[in-house]
């Protein structure tokens, strides 16, 4: 299919539907430009249309939890909850509860997850995981890395079932896949914060309250996993299944849950990485662990161990990642018959010999058991040192950069964005709906913007949405270029590829280290942060989409003499954009996270008043907050994905 | 309703595919087309056919690529329902069994072989093979000794622990056969069980298959795309067209007198000499012809070739496997169909 024929039909979208939705842009135009005759019920959203949602919300959460009593069976299930993580925090810290063995000498500890890296993947990975341990225990954050690791031992595994379990009820009633889909939705576009709030009131703070916040927070991924993998199963297997006779039952259990593993396994990395980055912003709700010290630590400045908190966190999150990425691609494979038991258990075996090795080492060498802190290793005066000379190097610069941002990027952006009259910015949502997908997508687009307005956050939102322009537009800038130049040679495209996989794998929280200790603790600081977290979807999915034109075309074009920028701009790029655009779309879902958690190293924006909100367990105000978030990345969602796909169609990519 | 002897029976049996099937066709009459159809948005996959398989008989189907075959086994093993007719499974109406008979139904009497294997991945040979006996609640050793037997039967002892993924296409059909033999079915349906296999290991197959029907009057459904192999498997063979049976009789009958032109079109490339037995062309006879010994109404026309061209007789006498006389048959006639010709 050819470019030319491609840029007269966009899919089913009209020339005129584009018409109209440019002229409901121009509307918008006009009314801002008219702003100072508007009448002011038209500049800020009048009180009239601003409804108490928080007061009906707070209604409802008071309803449940005291006149239903509801709270009762929150405090039950946490206690259940808590439970597992007594023994879990037993074994791993020592924590004086049942089983009362532990703690763990942190040797077994490292053998165990070594011999689990070697059983997953061989010797790499095997060295990741022992490394990431010995590294943990060397630095003496044993205490810390064992109070994360034990929450995320316990909820990774209950997300991970009841994930499976609403998947499969998904899968088995359309209707309760109806009722779920717009809820994951929202779900996955709501920030941490407003998950945490109604966990608050129902369950407390503390390490179970952090559980339980992780595992609601880390579930959506797996449904969606489990019920895209239980559609894939093929039909023929299903059918021979039932030949067999049978029952649905042993259809479930043996023939499609089997057969979907691929997906579920996914699912299950998807959910450990979610439960990383939850735990570790759960320190906000009093999740004690590696999260809260370094938030200590960021919020007292010292820059040298907070990395070494920072480079622990990430060990983990690349060993949790290639572990259950390794899982996933892992296929069973047979012994031949007559292999003896200690052949076909060898690594069991040489497991439970280390074990017992390192617990007899223990027993000698109280090292080996546990590093106190003052033997412990640190590196972080080194680091300091080092972090000083490199900021005051670049200080110039980085002052410079902040008072210019400040001066004559962030203050009048920020007044500008804050000076439209609201209609026009939902005229103008509007206007690009229609375009892409006429009066239904338009009215789409009015319905969540229109739900901002009435929130009463009009203002914060609009504050919310200068930073997310402003850091998405700058991520493009940087990470368009990137991209094209990774993608001009397979091995750099590999290189930065690898590189945004692994960055990918970070919790959120990471990215405040660098930005904090070149800019200190300010909006600049927040917007580097959301800035280079947005980068790295869009660097990924610019070279991934640029790398995979079709090579017929590029030839063709070659031979008709094109020059490499010709065939970039008039060829690449084109077939490229659909792809591009869903990075484009994840960027702005990445920036909204991210704003939200920068909110408190300094902004003025919605996400400081979720802090608020978190702060005096006010559910009403946090889930508003939360959704008028959510409702940006979702209209967002919407024009991107509705654009791409049309264009897709159009260019025959799909 | 149906006649006792018969396995399975399907009176106008009809599937469609599309959006809302039941309703259209009850708008429609038989007359429509097969274009008519799909004219209207909706696939015949399979269209009003009527079958009957009798007890202990190997009924083969035959058709083009995307001709319902696999789609009226289907509907006979109730994996999908029929939008209109019935099916009677030995006298039972399949869409009145409960999900329970059902699957008490496929336990004890049914087994079939896919025509894409439909092996579950996550399991080896051996537990692939036995998944049926596991199904019925068999111990374990003895769903391993009934599993080892039939993977020896088709010739896949050494790999029983292997998984799918590490077998040829033809291994893993193998493992599909294994499988629908563990059970040893009374009804067996067969989706094509022996494309992906070299011709030794497929004549062996073929072997087992007549072994095993003779000895325990199975009843067959046997699809394939082979003709070579139709006649050699073959009670009856149906030929379909677009959803419908255009004929269904003895290989004979349908190279001899084919009912349509597609099923003429369909055998014109069949040696007609190599189908057609001595008895389908042996005529009542009168008193004074054919006289002297008599040939073997079982042996084919290509079989007798060379005492046809040294006859001198022009009316042979035929006689059945008991040496019962049954008729005679014209040498003319009989040299026609060995050299082609018209009739
Ligand atoms: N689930 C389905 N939905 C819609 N159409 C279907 C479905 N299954 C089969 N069909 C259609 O029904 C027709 C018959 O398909 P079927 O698989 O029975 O053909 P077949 O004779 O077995 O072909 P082959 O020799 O290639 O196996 C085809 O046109 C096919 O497209
Ligand atoms: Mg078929």
């Amino acid at each position: 299919m050819s470019i030319a024929s491609a840029e007269k039909s966009i899919g089913a979208i009209t020339f005129d539907d584009v018409r109209v939705g440019q002229l409901i842009v121009a509307v918008a135009a006009a009314i801002a430009l008219l702003r100072f005759q508007l009448p002011d019920f038209l500049v800020r959203p009048p009180d009239w249309l601003v409804w108490p949602f928080a007061d009906w919300i707070n209604f409802v959460f008071v309803f449940l939890k005291d006149d239903l009593g509801f709270i009762h069976v929150t405090r039950s299930i946490a206690s259940v909850v808590e439970w597992f993580l007594d023994v879990t925090g037993n074994l791993l810290y020592g924590r004086n509860r049942w089983p009362r063995i532990g703690p763990l000498p942190w040797t077994t500890v490292a053998v165990t997850a070594a011999v689990i890296g070697y059983a997953l993947n061989g010797w790499r990975l095997s060295l990741l995981c022992g490394g990431t341990f010995v590294w943990i225990a060397l630095m003496g954050q044993w205490k810390w890395a064992m109070e994360t690791l034990s929450v995320i031992v316990v909820a990774a595994p209950v997300s991970a079932i009841l994930g499976v379990v609403l998947g499969i009820a998904a899968w088995r009633r359309k209707t309760v896949e109806k009722i779920l889909n717009p809820l994951l939705n929202i779900a996955q576009s709501l920030p941490h914060f407003a998950y945490m709030i109604p966990v608050v009131v129902f369950i407390g703070v503390g390490p179970k309250a952090g559980a339980i916040v992780t595992m609601i927070f880390a579930m959506p991924p797996m449904i969606r996993m489990t019920l895209l993998g239980m559609k894939k199963v093929p039909p023929e297997i299903v059918e021979s299944g039932k030949m067999c006779g049978s029952s649905s039952w042993q259809l479930l259990r043996h023939v499609r849950v089997p057969t979907a593993r691929t997906e579920i396994l996914l699912g299950v990395n998807q959910v450990i990485m979610q439960c990383l980055a939850m735990v570790v912003l759960a320190s906000f709700i009093g999740m004690p662990g590696l999260g809260q010290k370094l938030l200590q630590l960021l919020q007292a400045l010292k820059i040298g161990r907070s990395l070494e908190i920072g480079i622990t966190i990430v060990l983990i999150a690349v060993m949790l990642d290639r572990c259950s990425k390794a899982w996933v691609v892992k296929q069973p494979k047979h012994f031949e018959r007559g292999t003896p038991w200690h052949v076909r258990y060898r690594i069991l075996v040489a497991w439970a010999a280390l074990a017992v090795a390192t617990f007899a080492l223990s027993l000698l060498w109280p090292l080996a058991d546990e590093i106190p802190r003052r033997h412990a290793l640190t590196v972080s005066k080194e680091a300091d040192l080092l972090v000083d000379w490199f900021v005051r190097l670049v200080d110039p610069l980085t002052q410079w950069l902040r008072g210019f941002l400040i001066r004559f990027v962030f203050i009048p952006m920020r007044d500008a964005y804050l000076w439209l009259p609201f209609i026009s910015v939902l005229a103008f949502w509007a206007g690009l709906g229609w375009m892409v997908g006429k009066w239904r997508s338009a009215l789409v687009c009015l319905g969540y913007f229109g739900l901002i307005a009435m929130s009463g956050w009009w203002d914060r939102a609009m504050i919310t949405a200068y930073m997310i322009t402003f850091s998405v537009f700058i991520a493009v800038a940087l990470g368009l270029p990137l991209g094209i130049w990774a993608s001009r040679s397979e091995r750099r495209a590999r290189f930065v590829l690898l590189v945004c996989d692994t960055a990918q794998t970070f919790p959120s929280f990471i990215y405040l280290i660098p930005v904090v200790m070149l800019f200190g603790v300010n909006d600049v600081a927040a917007i580097g942060a959301v800035i280079t977290f947005a980068l790295v979807p869009f660097t990924r999915y610019t070279i991934e989409g640029l790398k995979d034109t079709p090579p017929e075309l590029v030839e063709a074009s070659s031979m008709s003499g094109a020059s490499a920028w010709q065939q970039l701009w008039k060829v690449r790029f084109p077939m490229a954009l659909p792809t591009i655009a869903v990075g484009f779309n994840q960027t702005i879902m990445f920036s909204l996270f991210m704003v939200i958690i920068a909110a408190f190293i300094g902004t003025q924006d919605l996400g400081q008043e979720m802090q608020k909100a978190l702060s005096s367990t006010d559910v009403g105000k946090g889930l508003v907050l939360g959704l008028c978030v959510a409702f940006m990345g979702l209209m967002a969602d919407h024009l991107i994905i509705r654009w791409s796909d049309s264009r897709k169609k159009a260019l025959g990519l799909e | 309703m149906q006649s006792p002897e018969s396995a399975i029976s399907c009176r106008q049996a009809w599937k469609l595919f599309g959006s809302d099937p039941r309703k259209y066709l009850a708008s429609i009459s038989s007359q429509h087309t097969y274009t008519d159809i799909s004219g209207d948005g909706y696939i015949a996959a399979v269209r009003d056919v009527s079958l009957d398989i009798n007890q202990g008989e190997m009924l083969v189907i035959m058709g083009l690529s995307g001709s319902g075959k696999s789609t009226l086994v289907r509907c006979l093993s109730r994996l999908i329902d029929v939008t209109g007719g019935s099916v009677f499974v030995e006298g039972q109406d399949l869409a009145e069994l409960s999900e329970r008979d059902l699957i008490e139904l496929r336990r004890s009497k049914m087994g079939m072989v896919f025509q894409s294997f439909g092996l579950l991945p996550y399991r080896t040979v051996l537990e692939n093979v036995a998944f049926p006996l596991e199904m019925r609640g068999q111990d374990r050793h003895a769903r391993r000794e009934r599993a080892m037997e039939v993977i020896k039967l088709v010739g896949l002892d050494g790999r029983e622990d292997y998984f799918p993924r590490e077998l040829s296409g033809g291994q893993q059909q193998r493992v599909g056969i294994a499988r629908s033999l563990a059970i040893e079915p009374d009804i067996w349906f067969l989706d094509e069980p022996f494309s992906a296999l070299d011709p030794l290991i497929r004549r062996e197959m073929q072997d087992e298959f007549l072994r095993l029907q003779e000895m325990l009057a199975k009843s067959i459904v046997f699809i394939t795309h082979d003709f070579d192999e139709a006649l050699r498997l073959a009670d009856r063979i149906a030929i379909m067209k677009d959803g419908a049976v255009e004929q269904c009789d003895t290989p004979d009958k349908i190279v001899l007198s084919p009912a349509t032109e597609y099923v003429a079109k369909f055998t014109e490339d069949v040696d007609k000499a190599r189908v057609v037995h001595a008895r389908v062309l042996a005529m009542p006879i009168g008193e004074d012809d054919a006289t002297g010994a008599p040939v073997d109404g079982d042996r084919t026309v290509r079989e007798l070739a060379r005492q046809l061209l040294e006859e001198t007789r022009e009316k042979i006498p035929v006689a059945d496997r008991h040496g019962e006389l049954i008729g005679a048959i014209r040498r003319s006639e009989a040299l026609n169909v060995l050299f082609g010709g018209e009739k």
